[in-house]
């Protein structure tokens, strides 16, 4: 009989998630580790995890990581990929850790047109921490911190990153996906291999945010988190491709080569 | 080869690292040590393998170097008090992935924003780890621009044999001399590999990490770390001992303070005071053993800082109460003149009589 | 044996470029050399100002609190660093900018019109070679040629004007002074 579906190689092979249920943690993790093993590069693959609720990523992912403190990915993998240019990199970060924390690292590596990839799970929360405000949190959205919902004179706005760091030439591809049904996870993984396949193509700086449903800290049940996604959440974060810089454009920049 | 050249401190430093092996800088201007980033922006990038970045912060610079360093490259930056501040998040977290690399601090005035002027104020900061956690650095002191030169090819060396982030704890003054300085033959590169990170293979996926949830297994990672500082702190001291021979006072002074103390010897032998030097070239670890030999003999200590008395806990450490102590700091960024310190030293010298 | 000199003018008069020549031909001649500028805010746009310390033993302190030699460029260099010289030691000052002298009697003068005869040389600019050429001859740490030939590698220039200029300049102001 043919096996269908199995565990991807570049996922460890014993573990149970310790994401909560209905998490889009997990299935995150298993469409990268799916497109590892499809693009053949799990040998030459280096993860940078955050700080987060994914910090524990490199219990999961059986390619070579290294946690980096919050916010500091997209420095760390600049390091890395100057090093080991011919490595597949990418950094995995939450909304805290890109848009908040590390704001600064993730604008200047996508100035620069580092070439590697972002994932940038948007849960619009900070999870681990136990459900306080995040920039990415939607105006009138309760959090811990911001109780009686993100009032936007004290709090500030929801930010769109994508849409700021897809104003810089040194991006050449950036999309928003989400999760949140079958059809969604398809597209987001048609969109992260594409990502990467810039990345192996030398053509610099991709991020692929993902709406990703957070039940517990949204306190709502797994299906009802998926429908805010897509009744709300997606209407302050369209899901759809931002920028998607043709291969001879981002050889003109000079965007992911000659490093 | 190896001709005698006059290059600036800060320059020599970016030399020298390039010479030992060093093929990733990245760093963020601040004064007194701009030219170390505008050496290594000129001169690194013409290296096979050479990467500048001049990154959008400190902060960003030391997690690069940290990306790199996990990565396999021999990794720098550089900066001073402010910036090195910012870092401190950096090197302690390389401290707990055990990752090698070398920061480069040439001090100025503080606190805060301060001045950029020559200081000694941030010994503290560089011998007691400086961020958070249980976590020691080594930081070697250059007094001299050849010692500029030696240690941080030492430095590289240190870091690769321990896995641990090594400063180079200077200031502006040495930065911005110029001295006549010989560039020694580097050493093979000398470490254990297995840490970096290249990708997998076909083999088992590395991990390198600093989150340890369990307790027990965290204190355990802190016993390892400690055991290993221990180690160092048993073999890779290093000091200066200078005219110590027939001294009534020793002076213990570091970086620029020894050079204005070796001034004030030669004037405090004028009025017919011996003196002699202790000069640690090591701060962490600090040479405790030799200053303690030292104090079987010698009962007169000086300490001499351009601050306001850091050095001089680890000397009061070191000679617990066998040997009097006595202290002259001058912060902010001033520097002394050797006639001042001898004059200070005159004073104490006549009192104590 | 351990000399210290301080060269001090305003920023932009080359200075830090005649402390610099004057260390690299000392190190040439096989002293042991320290160089010391002025650095960071102070010295754009105002004065500058460097030190020097030349021996034939280690150099302790590169700062000179009483200096041996001063070069000076400008007039408010003298006022700040006339009362620092040694009891007599030597002062060289460019006399076609400084019209002060300084009060104090333990120390010999020395002043140069500098600017007058590089102009006559043709190029103002070379003033500063002139006063080295004076320094110098007076001073005997650095042999004539030995010097040139620091100024120009410092210096980096090929051009065979420049060499010219300042090797003109500098024989003018060696001549200058009697031996």
């Amino acid at each position: 009989m043919k096996k269908v579906f199995s565990r991807p190689e570049s996922l460890r092979k014993k573990f149970v998630f310790h994401y909560c249920p209905g998490c889009g943690h997990s299935i995150a993790h298993r469409v990268i580790a799916e497109i590892i093993d499809e693009l053949g590069v799990r040998g030459t693959t280096i993860g940078v995890p955050p700080a987060g609720c994914a910090v524990l990523a490199y219990n999961y992912f059986d390619v070579d990581m290294i946690e980096a403190m919050h916010g500091r990915g997209p420095a760390v993998a600049t390091g890395i990929k100057r090093v080991r240019p011919e490595c597949l990199v990418f950094s995995y970060q939450g909304d805290g850790d890109l848009a908040a924390i590390g704001i600064a690292e993730t604008f200047h590596a996508a100035n620069r047109g580092e070439n590697f990839t972002i994932i940038f799970m948007n849960n619009a929360v900070y999870g681990m921490t136990g459900g306080q405000m995040a920039p990415t949190t939607l105006l009138d959205q309760k959090s811990t911190t911001s109780p009686p919902g993100r009032n936007a004179v004290l709090d500030g706005y929801p930010v769109q990153i994508s849409e700021i760091l897809a104003m810089l030439p040194g991006t050449a591809y950036i999309e928003r996906c989400t999760v949140n049904s079958p059809a969604n996870i398809v597209k987001t993984k048609r969109a992260i291999k594409k990502a990467f396949q810039y990345q192996l193509d030398g053509r610099g700086f991709s991020l692929i945010e993902i709406l990703s449903p957070c039940p517990t800290n949204w306190k709502m049940s797994p299906i009802d988190a998926c429908r805010w996604i897509d009744d709300v959440m997606s209407k302050q974060f369209p899901i759809g491709v931002i920028k998607d810089t043709p291969a001879e454009a981002a050889g003109k920049e000079g965007a992911g080569h000659d490093r | 080869m190896n001709s005698k050249v006059l290059m600036q401190g800060n320059r020599i430093i970016g030399e020298a690292a390039i010479r030992a092996g060093c093929r990733f800088y990245a760093g963020y201007p601040i004064t007194p040590q701009n030219e170390i980033p505008e050496y290594m922006a000129e001169n690194l990038r013409k290296v096979e393998g050479g990467v500048f970045i001049q990154s959008e912060s400190e902060i960003a610079a030391i997690n690069m170097v940290a990306g790199a360093a996990s990565a396999g490259a021999r990794a720098m930056t550089s900066s001073s008090g402010p910036g090195i501040s910012l870092k401190q998040e950096g090197i302690s977290s390389m401290a707990a992935q055990e990752l090698p690399g070398v920061i480069v601090n040439m001090m100025r005035g503080g606190p805060g924003l301060g001045n950029i002027r020559p200081s000694q104020g941030d010994y503290f900061q560089a011998t007691r780890g400086g961020g958070h956690g249980d976590y020691r650095t080594i930081v070697l002191a250059p007094g001299t621009c050849q010692e500029l030169a030696d240690l941080t090819m030492d430095a590289f060396d240190l870091a690769d044999r321990y896995r641990i982030p090594v400063v180079l704890l200077a200031d502006g003054m040495i930065g911005q001399m110029m001295e006549p300085v010989v560039f020694k033959e580097p050493k093979p590169r000398q470490y254990s590999a297995d840490y970096v990170l290249k990708g997998a293979g076909t083999g088992k996926a590395k991990t390198i990490k600093g989150l340890i949830l369990d307790p027990l297994d965290m204190e355990e990672h802190n016993w390892k770390l400690d055991r290993k500082y221990r180690v160092i702190a048993a073999k890779e001291t290093r000091c200066e001992i200078f005219n110590t021979d027939e001294a009534d006072i020793v002076i213990v002074a570091y970086g620029t303070a020894a050079r204005v103390a070796k001034g004030a010897i030669k004037r405090l032998g004028d009025h017919g005071i011996k003196a002699g030097l202790f000069r640690p070239i090591s701060l962490w670890p600090f040479p405790t053993e030799e200053l303690r030999r030292l104090a079987g003999t010698r009962k007169k200590f000086f300490v001499f800082e351009m601050s306001t008395g850091q050095m001089l806990e680890d000397v009061r450490l070191a000679l617990q109460g066998y040997a009097d102590i006595a202290f002259h700091g001058r912060p902010g960024g001033v520097v002394p003149t050797p006639v001042e310190l001898a004059n200070v030293i005159v004073r104490q010298y006549r009192r104590d009589r | 044996m351990i000399v210290k000199t301080i060269f001090s003018g305003f920023g932009g008069q080359g200075v830090l470029m005649m402390g610099y020549s004057f260390a690299h031909g000392a190190m040439s001649e096989g002293y042991e050399v320290t160089y010391l500028p002025a650095y960071g805010a102070e010295v754009r746009g105002g004065t500058a100002n460097c030190t020097v310390a030349v021996g034939d033993e280690e150099i302790a302190s590169p700062i000179a609190s009483e200096p041996d030699y001063l070069v000076v460029l400008n007039t408010p260099s003298l006022y700040t660093f006339q009362n620092r010289i040694a009891a007599g030691g030597l002062l060289f000052l460019n006399s076609s900018i400084i019209s002060a002298r300084p009060s104090r009697q333990d120390m010999e003068v020395f002043a140069i019109p500098a600017s007058d005869i590089a102009e006559e040389l043709g190029n103002a600019r070379a003033f500063n070679t002139v006063m080295m050429g004076a320094f110098l001859k007076r001073t005997s740490l650095v042999k004539p040629e030995i010097y040139l030939k620091s100024l120009e590698t410092v210096m980096g220039s090929k051009k065979k004007a420049v060499v010219e200029i300042n090797r003109k300049a500098f024989s003018a102001g060696y001549d200058f002074l009697k031996a």
